[in-house]
C-alpha cells in the first residue's frame, strides 16, 4: 500500500510520516512539528497565558512532556519573539532508582540549551522527609493503600512553588496535557471531589493570595502527539515510570482513557470540554483560599495541605491529613507558627519545621 | 484509593470480607433486630424481608414525595422497557395507587413500551412474541398502555424537536395549595357522592373510573400522519438503512437513545400526560454520569442524570429509581415475583471495546468489585450537579437550543482557549491540498470520505468546501458538542437524520 502523501500545507510534496490521532490526517514529519508548535502558540495567544517579559519557570522532570514543553517555549520564543524568559525547576523527591537518573536528563538538556537550572530537594524543604522515607513510614499502616502519590504531588507543588520564588519568576509552566487533563476530571468524578471539579477545567489558575500564575501550554495537546513531536526532534529525555506508579489509582483511570480512544479518538479532547463546562452548586465550591498560618502559602484551610500533611508524618499518623475530620491539626506548635508579614512569600528553605 | 472526604483506604484486593465475623444463624436484621436477614445491602447492612420490603418502598416514596413534582390527578406516563428497574417501578406505583386512602399516591399513570427489536436484530417473529409476553404482563397490571414501535419515529411531527416554554414553575406553595385542594375535594366528594365536579382536580373514585374508561390500547400513529408517512415495511427499511450507515456503537447507541426519548416525548403529549417516569437506578445513572463526561455532555450532566429533566418544557421526564442500586431491585423482584421480561438491546453480546457504554460499564462494575463505595461517590458528586445556565447568562428561551438533545448549546465560538476552539483549529490546520492527489480522509469534512460519487468532484472542484456542503453545515451549526461528535459517525447519505427531522 503506498504511503499516502502530505496533507499538510507543504501540499504534498513529501510523504507523510505520520497520521494525527484526532482527525486522522496524514502528515509529513516538518508539516507536522509546525501544527504541533503553531498549536501551542495559539494555546498561548488564546489564553493570554504568559506576557512578554515574563520570567517563566519550566517544571522540569526530564521527562518527555517537560522535555517537549522547554523544547517549544524555547522555540517559540527565538521565532516568534515573545520575550520569555526562561528557567528550569527541577524537583527531586527523593525516589531512589528513578528521580537521580531522571534529573541527570535533565541537567543534560540545561546544559544543552543553556538555560539555567535550579534543583530543589524535599529532603532540603521538608526537614528531611524524602518520598522513599514517606512511602516507608506510610506502609506501616497494614491493609490499607499507601497513598503515595497523594503525598508526591502535594509536596511536589509546594517544592515547584518554592523553586520559583527563589529563581525570582512570575509565572509557573507544567507540561500537563490533554490526556492528563482527561485522566483527572474522570478521577476526580470517581472519588467525589467536588471542590476540585469546580476548580479545575480552565486554562490553569490564576494566581490569587501570593501564589504564581500557573498555566499548562501543552494543554489541548495529545499524549502520542508529544511523544512523536519529541522523536521527530530527537528530544533526549527520561522514559521511564516511577518507582510507585503501579499502586497509584490513577493507572486504573489511564487504562480506561487509553481503551476509550480506541473507540473513539476524540473522547479525550470531549471530556476536557466536558471538564470546562461542570455546572456545580455554589456550596460545593471551594472557599476563596486564605494563607497557611504556619507557611504563609495559598491555603484554604487553616493549614495549607503540605503543612498539614507533613504534620501527619511528623506525628506518625501518616493519613491524618487524607481525608476528612482533620482532628488534631494545628493543635500542636502554634506558638511556632511564622506566617511571615507579606502574605504568599513563604519562608526560606528549611523553615518548615519538623519538630 | 484516595476518597476524598472519607478516611476509606480501601481494602487491598484480598481483604474484601467485611470485618466482622461471621456468626450464622445469629446475626439479626439490623432493623427489626429480631428477623433473620436475608440480604445485604450498601456496605454491610443486613434486613430481613419485611423490613426490606418496607425500606423500598419507603425509598420510593420518599424520592417523590421530597421532590414534590407530582401533583395530585396529574397523568403519568411510565416507560417500560421490560427490564428489572422499570417492571420495578411499575410495581411500586401499583403498590402505592393500591394503598389506602390517606397514603395512596394520586396521579393516574399509563405504560408506554417501545419496541426496539428492529434495530436490535430481531427478527419480526421473535418481535411479534416479545410484544406478546409484553401484553400479558401489561393487561395484568391493568393501567392503559401504549406499544409504539422504533419505526414509528418517521411519522413524528417536527414540532417534537421544539421546546415548548413552561412559563414561570409553580413554588412550594402551589404544591402545597394543590394537595389541600384536592385532599378538601376529596372529602366533598366523599360527602357528595354524584359526579358533575371539576375536572381539573380528580377525586379517586373519579381516577379508578378514568382508568376503566380509558382504552388499554392505544397505537399512537393512527392519530399524527403528517405528510408522507411511510407504510410499515419501508419504515422498517429506512430505519435499519438509517442505524446501519451509523459507523460506531456509541453513535448508534446514543441515535437510538435520542430517537427513543422522542417517541416518548410524543407518546406524552399527545395523549396529555404531563410527566414521564423513567426506571434508571443508582447504578445505571453512575455508568450513564461518566459516559456522558466522555461524550462531551459535561455541561447537561444535570439534566441527563438527575431527577427531574425539564428540558422540553411542558413534558417533565422523571427518575424515581435513583436511588435503588441494581442489587437492591433485583433482590426484591426476586424475592416479590415481579414479573420482567429480557430483551435484547443494541448493544448485547458486543465486545467491551465496542463502545463507550461498554467501556465505562465494565470499568465502572470492575472498579465497584475493588472499591466499594465507588457508585454511591458518584451518585453523590451528581447530586451536586445543579442546572445552571452558561456562563451565568440569563436562562430561558433566549439561549438557543441544540437540535437534537434539546439542551441549551454549550458551544462558544467566539471563545478559542478551550477544548472546542482547540480542536476547530486543528481542522483549519487540515485544508485538504489543491493538488490533484487524492485527498486522504482528513478532518471533519465529510464529503471526502462518503463514497466514490464525491470523490471525483472533491479532486477537480476547488471551491470553497462550504458551498457543496451547506444544508450538512447549517444542521450541523445547530447542535451541542457532543451530538456533532456524534453526527460525525452517521453518513450524509441516503437516510441521513436530517431528513427525518427537518
Amino acid at each position: 500500500m503506498p504511503v499516502p502523501r502530505c496533507s499538510g500545507p507543504c501540499g504534498g510534496v513529501r510523504p507523510a510520516a505520520l497520521r494525527r490521532p484526532r482527525t486522522g490526517g496524514a502528515v509529513c514529519r516538518s508539516c507536522f512539528c509546525n501544527a504541533f508548535e503553531a498549536e501551542v502558540l495559539t494555546t498561548l495567544q488564546t489564553g493570554r497565558l504568559l506576557p512578554p517579559g515574563a520570567i517563566v519557570a519550566v517544571g522540569a522532570s526530564g521527562g518527555k512532556d517537560s522535555t517537549v514543553l522547554a523544547h517549544v517555549l524555547r522555540a517559540l520564543d527565538a521565532r516568534h519573539g515573545l520575550e520569555l524568559d526562561l528557567r528550569l525547576v527541577a524537583v527531586d523527591e527523593g525516589i531512589g532508582g528513578y528521580r537521580d537518573a531522571a534529573l541527570a536528563a535533565v541537567r543534560r538538556q540545561a546544559a544543552r540549551w543553556q538555560l539555567p537550572l535550579t534543583v530543589v530537594a524535599y529532603a532540603d524543604l521538608f526537614g528531611g522527609w524524602t518520598m522513599d522515607e514517606v512511602a516507608r513510614r506510610a506502609a506501616q499502616e497494614p491493609g490499607r493503600a499507601r497513598a503515595c502519590c497523594t503525598f508526591c504531588g502535594v509536596l511536589r507543588r509546594r517544592a515547584l512553588e518554592e523553586g520559583a520564588q527563589r529563581v525570582r519568576a512570575t509565572h509557573i509552566v507544567t507540561g500537563h496535557n490533554a490526556d492528563d487533563m482527561a485522566e483527572t476530571v474522570l478521577m476526580n468524578f470517581l472519588r467525589g471531589d467536588s471542590g476540585r471539579l469546580a476548580r479545575g477545567g480552565t486554562l490553569g489558575s490564576p494566581g490569587e493570595g501570593g501564589a504564581l500564575p500557573r498555566c499548562r501550554p501543552l494543554q489541548f495537546a495529545s499524549q502520542k502527539e508529544i511523544v512523536l513531536y519529541a522523536h521527530f526532534q530527537e528530544l533526549d529525555y527520561f522514559s521511564e515510570e516511577c518507582v510507585y506508579a503501579p499502586e497509584a489509582f490513577r493507572g486504573h483511570v489511564r487504562d480506561l482513557l487509553k481503551a476509550l480512544e480506541a473507540a473513539r479518538p476524540s473522547v479525550v479532547l470531549d471530556l476536557v470540554h466536558s471538564a470546562e463546562r461542570l455546572a456545580l452548586a455554589p456550596a460545593a465550591r471551594p472557599p476563596p483560599p486564605g494563607a497557611c498560618t504556619r507557611c504563609g502559602a495559598l491555603a484554604s484551610r487553616s493549614l495549607c495541605q503540605a503543612c498539614a500533611l507533613l504534620d501527619g508524618l511528623n506525628r506518625g499518623r501518616p493519613r491524618l491529613a487524607i481525608g476528612k475530620g482533620r482532628k488534631g491539626l494545628g493543635e500542636e506548635g502554634e506558638e511556632q507558627s511564622c506566617a511571615s508579614k507579606d502574605r504568599g512569600r513563604p519562608i526560606r528553605a528549611g523553615a518548615i519545621q519538623a519538630f | 484509593m484516595c476518597q476524598v472526604g472519607e478516611d476509606y483506604g480501601g481494602p487491598g484486593p484480598a481483604e474484601l470480607q467485611p470485618k466482622l465475623s461471621w456468626r450464622g444463624c445469629e446475626q439479626k436484621c439490623m432493623k427489626c433486630k429480631e428477623g433473620l436477614p436475608v440480604l445485604i445491602i450498601r456496605a454491610g447492612d443486613a434486613f430481613c424481608k419485611d423490613c426490606f420490603k418496607a425500606y423500598y418502598i419507603h425509598k420510593f416514596r420518599a424520592m417523590l414525595g421530597k421532590n414534590r413534582l407530582i401533583f395530585p390527578g396529574e397523568k403519568v406516563l411510565l416507560a417500560w422497557s421490560g427490564g428489572p428497574s422499570s417492571s420495578s417501578m411499575i410495581w411500586q406505583v401499583q403498590e402505592g395507587l393500591s394503598r389506602e386512602s390517606a397514603k395512596r399516591l394520586r396521579f393516574v399513570p399509563g405504560i408506554v413500551y417501545i419496541d426496539e427489536g428492529v434495530v436490535c436484530g430481531q427478527s419480526p417473529e421473535e418481535r411479534a412474541k416479545t410484544v406478546t409476553e409484553m401484553k400479558l404482563i401489561l393487561q395484568t397490571v391493568g393501567f392503559p398502555y401504549h406499544i409504539v414501535s422504533l419505526e414509528e419515529v418517521f411519522n413524528l411531527p417536527t414540532s417534537v424537536l421544539q421546546p415548548v416554554s413552561q412559563g414561570p414553575r409553580g413554588s412550594e406553595n402551589t404544591y402545597k395549595e394543590a394537595v389541600d385542594g384536592f385532599i378538601q375535594q376529596q372529602q366533598q366528594q366523599q360527602r357528595v357522592p354524584e359526579e358533575g365536579g371539576r375536572e381539573a382536580v380528580l377525586s379517586d373514585e373519579q381516577i379508578q373510573e378514568k382508568l376503566r374508561q380509558l382504552s388499554t390500547q392505544d397505537p399512537v400513529g393512527q392519530e399524527e400522519v403528517t405528510g408522507d408517512s411511510l407504510p410499515r415495511p419501508a419504515q422498517i427499511m429506512a430505519l435499519m438503512t438509517l442505524f446501519s450507515s451509523v459507523k460506531t456503537l456509541t453513535a448508534r447507541e446514543e441515535l437510538l437513545q435520542t430517537l427513543r426519548a422522542h417517541l416518548i416525548l410524543h407518546v406524552a403529549r399527545v395523549q396529555g400526560y404531563s410527566k414521564v417516569m423513567l426506571g434508571d437506578s443508582c447504578t445505571r445513572l453512575a455508568i450513564k454520569l461518566m459516559t456522558n463526561l466522555a461524550l462531551g455532555r459535561g455541561a447537561f450532566l444535570a439534566w441527563d442524570t438527575g431527577f427531574s429533566d425539564d428540558r422540553h418544557g411542558d413534558v417533565v421526564m422523571l427518575r424515581p429509581m435513583r436511588d435503588y442500586t441494581l442489587k437492591e431491585i433485583a433482590f426484591y423482584n426476586r424475592m416479590f415475583g415481579v414479573p420482567s421480561v429480557f430483551t435484547p438491546a443494541i448493544d448485547t453480546k458486543a465486545p467491551e471495546k465496542a463502545s463507550i457504554h461498554r467501556l465505562m460499564e465494565s470499568f465502572i462494575l470492575r472498579l465497584q468489585a475493588q472499591f466499594p463505595s465507588t457508585i454511591s461517590t458518584v451518585y453523590r458528586t451528581s447530586e451536586k450537579l445543579v442546572k445552571a445556565p452558561r456562563n451565568g447568562d440569563a436562562a430561558g428561551a433566549a439561549t438557543a437550543r441544540c437540535l437534537l438533545c434539546m439542551c441549551a448549546l454549550d458551544i462558544d465560538s467566539a471563545d478559542s482557549a478551550t477544548a472546542f476552539g482547540a480542536q476547530t483549529l486543528e481542522h483549519l490546520a487540515q485544508k485538504p491540498s489543491p493538488a490533484p492527489a487524492p485527498p486522504t480522509g482528513a478532518s471533519g469534512r465529510p464529503c471526502c470520505a462518503q463514497g466514490t460519487r464525491l470523490q471525483q468532484d472533491c479532486c477537480r472542484d476547488t471551491r470553497p468546501l462550504s458551498e457543496r456542503e451547506e444544508p450538512r453545515a447549517s444542521f450541523i451549526e445547530q447542535l451541542c458538542y457532543s451530538c456533532r461528535v456524534n453526527m460525525k459517525d452517521v453518513g450524509l447519505g441516503e437516510a441521513g437524520d436530517p431528513r427525518i427531522l427537518v
